[in-house]
């Protein structure tokens, strides 16, 4: 699993890459959160667009971050879903605490 | 019950590192179903989610041995167990409803339900200080193999 995190206009967009499961969000979690408590995004916007693979930690994930940002009345955005993870997320009924957004952009910083 | 076609056992520390191994592995095995992509992916989410279970509550503070079993049957049936030797489930009534968790704030509490909604059916057997076995059934569609 590989993040790549790019900062825009008070949106703070994180990129993942691989298959996120317990393991690999115990990493990426700290690796997000340090930059956002810095930078406080208006916006945290989590990029699905390469990740193949998620379990429902996928879902901690985004808890913990729709948490996170909360704090200063930030909101998350979710993108690039793949439709198995958009079964995953509509199970958990996420779309509540954060917007998911219906088509990926196209790809930002080749 | 009839007899499996093929069956498969490993075991493994219950380290994080291990929760892509234990479900890669276990679809490697049912490949030879020729599976459709979504029931492939069902199945690998389905141990991911056991899997996870084994190691953050099972083991909780403590390294053990994660012991998984897999059998094919004739009508492509698959029936996947997962087993911990770990510190077990005092209400597994509770601890199957959706959001409950004692996985702290990171864990969304949905593993069960995953489970539940992604296989055919899961059974859950498990004694305080004992251990947990979940058992996963799903029901793979017979392929045409143009043969």
């Amino acid at each position: 699993m590989n993040l790549q995190i790019e900062l825009k206009n008070g949106v703070m967009t994180a990129v993942l890459r691989g298959d996120l499961d317990h393991h690999a969000a115990d990493r990426l979690r700290e690796q997000i959160d340090d930059t956002a408590r810095k930078v406080k995004p208006r916006v945290l916007r989590l990029d699905f667009s390469g990740v193949p693979f998620m379990d429902s930690s996928g879902i901690g994930l985004i808890l913990g971050r729709v948490r996170l940002v909360s704090l200063w009345n930030g909101r998350v955005a979710v993108s690039g879903l793949s439709p198995q993870l958009r079964r995953m997320a509509e199970l958990s009924g996420i779309a509540s605490l954060a917007s998911l957004e219906e088509e990926e952009k196209e790809a930002v910083g080749k | 019950m009839k007899q499996a076609v093929n069956k498969m056992e490993l075991n493994f520390p219950s380290r994080s590192v291990n929760e892509s191994f234990a479900r890669g592995a276990v679809s490697a095995f049912v490949l030879g179903l020729d599976p459709l992509v979504t029931e492939l992916n069902d199945l690998k989410t389905a141990v991911s989610e056991a899997v996870t279970n084994a190691i953050v509550h099972g083991y909780r503070d403590t390294i053990g041995t994660v012991y998984i079993s897999a059998k094919i049957f004739a009508d492509n049936r698959v029936v996947v167990k997962v087993r911990d030797r770990g510190c077990g489930i005092a209400d597994i009534e509770k601890a199957m409803e959706p959001l409950y968790t004692t996985g702290g704030e990171e864990r969304a509490g949905l593993g069960f339900a995953v489970m539940q909604s992604f296989c055919d059916r899961v059974r859950v057997s498990s004694a305080p200080g004992r251990g947990t076995t979940v058992t996963l059934t799903k029901q793979f569609t017979a392929r045409e193999n143009g043969e």
